[in-house]
């Protein structure tokens, strides 16, 4: 039991790791929590699920659209919501309360276009599993964790070989400074949302597969969790959204296989609240350096 | 006359309060020109005016004939003018080298930038030393290098200097003087706010002194070293 409550882990820690990067990428550039992130995960779900299910268009096709749809809602939601505010010199808690409001919306918008029933699929993009030991390992979990760690491996490679990548990491290290070395700061805060957003929906597609049904209340409760697993690992440090991702989907799975299953959800927050009390910045947090 | 900035009537309001109230300055080119004044003058907001991060509320700046007033940061960071900012503002968790790159973000031609990282290494070859360093880690006086060789990385026509003495020990601030006067006579024009007023003017070819946002004298920066008044206010009689 303890290999299949392992695989199952790493398949569920899969969907965190790549929606806390998210929530960590756009809180090291702006040291803001974007609420609305939960509801673009909800939103990939709905528009890539409907696209491989019911459009039958095949799972290429359907990142494709959910990465464009989410990529899109990022963009409008930095340009005509959050922009504006940082141009005013808006106050933290003012950007957060504004997150909150677009995650309602973004929430609605679905219930609008999709409705609000859950939507169940028989339909996924890949079928078949293999025994190892007396653990059942579907295709399609090797496919989610496999997808996972390439996207993540791309992240990495964005963020620190690349120029905007370098961009991102100096404003989120000194905002001032990167402006008069010359970065349009606006911009890459923008494709900074639009990098977590495609994240989000690539995680929101294989989550709906992976349950073969999509509603209403996933945007919440991984989003939730998946807060927990940015703010366990260091929230800021991408390397600790993963980890934090991968350890409490872990946890949950061993949690619900040996213990139960009906408190499943609350393990990650016991471990995160004993975490930050021992460790305030997370598993792998920088401390402040006061800036002279 | 070669002007390479021209200030008209800069004004600079923070609120009620005025910064600056219409200052006009000339910067020559191939020139050191020290802006010199007490704390809160307004040294600081007519550097990050001219470097477009913080609007100008009149008047008008003009960079190489072309009118650069309330443009925004990166456009000039593009036209050649950098900043480099008080207290040095390095990136800490990044290494010398990759501080040293990102102030070449907005050079287009790649492939010079090995040249210019060869340059900054030549100027400062304690930075050399500490390439693989995080710049968090390095001492006061070498974050100041680096945040004048991040700045040179851009290849700047003007470079601005926002008080890079501040906080370093006596023999650090000689040093670096001397090789504010090296990156000069390698054709960079300097404008360089300071404190230590008789340090910068003696390394300038021209000065003006700033007074609660208005220019109260202006002259060849050995004149105003003999000026009885410069003298009294700013270097201890």
């Amino acid at each position: 039991m303890f290999l299949q409550q392992m695989i199952n882990g790493l398949t569920i820690g899969s969907f965190y790791a790549l929606v806390a990067v998210g929530y960590s990428m756009v809180f090291s550039v702006l040291e803001l929590t974007n609420f609305a992130h939960m509801s673009v995960f909800m939103l990939g779900g709905y528009i890539g699920c409907t696209a491989l299910a019911g459009l039958g268009v095949g799972f290429p096709a359907a990142a494709v659209l959910a990465i464009g749809g989410c990529g899109a809602a990022g963009i409008l939601l930095d340009r005509f919501a959050l922009m504006p505010m940082r141009r005013r010199g808006a106050t933290r808690v003012s950007y957060l309360i504004c997150t909150i409001g677009l995650s309602t919306f973004i929430q609605n918008f679905i219930m609008l276009v999709f409705g609000s029933e859950a939507i169940p699929f028989k339909e996924t993009f890949v079928n078949g599993q293999i025994r190892i030991g007396n653990a059942v390992v579907s295709y399609m979990q090797i496919g989610i964790v496999a997808l996972t760690l390439v996207l993540m491996a791309l992240t990495y490679v964005l963020v620190y070989k690349t120029p905007a990548g370098m961009s991102m990491r100096a404003i989120a290290q000194n905002p001032r400074a990167a402006k008069l070395m010359g970065i349009n700061t606006d911009r890459i805060i923008t494709f900074t949302f639009f990098t977590g957003s495609a994240l989000a929906a690539v995680a929101g597609l294989m989550f709906g597969s992976y349950y073969y049904s999509v509603d209403l209340q996933m945007g919440f409760t991984v989003g939730m969790k998946t807060f927990a697993s940015a703010v366990l690992g260091g929230i800021g440090s991408l390397p600790g959204a993963v980890l934090g991702g991968f350890l409490i989907g872990i946890l949950e799975a061993l949690f619900a296989g040996y213990i139960s299953s009906g408190f499943k959800d609350a393990v990650g927050f016991l471990v995160l609240i004993v975490v930050l009390l021992i460790r305030p910045s997370g598993l792998m947090g920088q401390k402040k350096v006061n800036k002279v | 006359m070669n002007e390479i900035l021209k200030i008209s009537n800069l004004k600079v309001k923070y609120g009620n309060i005025r910064a600056l109230k219409g200052i006009d300055m000339i910067v020559e080119r191939g020139k050191i020109v020290t802006l010199i004044g007490a704390n809160g003058a307004g040294k600081s907001t007519t550097m990050n005016t001219i470097a477009g991060v913080i609007k100008a509320g009149g008047g008008r700046i003009v960079f190489d004939g072309q009118d650069i007033t309330n443009k925004p940061s990166d456009l000039i960071v593009r036209k050649r003018i950098i900043l480099s900012p008080e207290g040095r503002q390095v990136f800490p968790y990044m290494t010398v080298t990759e501080n040293l790159k990102l102030g070449a973000i907005t050079v287009k031609d790649k492939g010079k930038n090995g040249e210019s990282l060869q340059m900054a290494y030549e100027l400062f070859p304690i930075l050399k030393e500490r390439e693989h360093q995080m710049a968090g880690t390095l001492s006061g006086g070498e974050q100041q290098m680096l945040a004048i060789g991040r700045s040179l990385m851009s290849k700047p026509e003007l470079l601005m200097l926002d008080e890079p003495s501040l906080g370093l020990a006596p023999m650090v601030v000689r040093e670096i003087f001397r090789l504010i006067r090296r990156i000069n006579e390698m054709g960079t024009t300097i404008l360089l706010v300071e404190q230590n007023a008789k340090m910068a003017l003696s390394i300038s070819d021209y000065g003006y002194v700033l007074e609660t946002g208005t220019i109260m004298m202006e002259g060849e920066a050995a004149q105003l070293l003999k000026n009885p008044k410069v003298k009294e206010v700013f270097l201890g009689g």
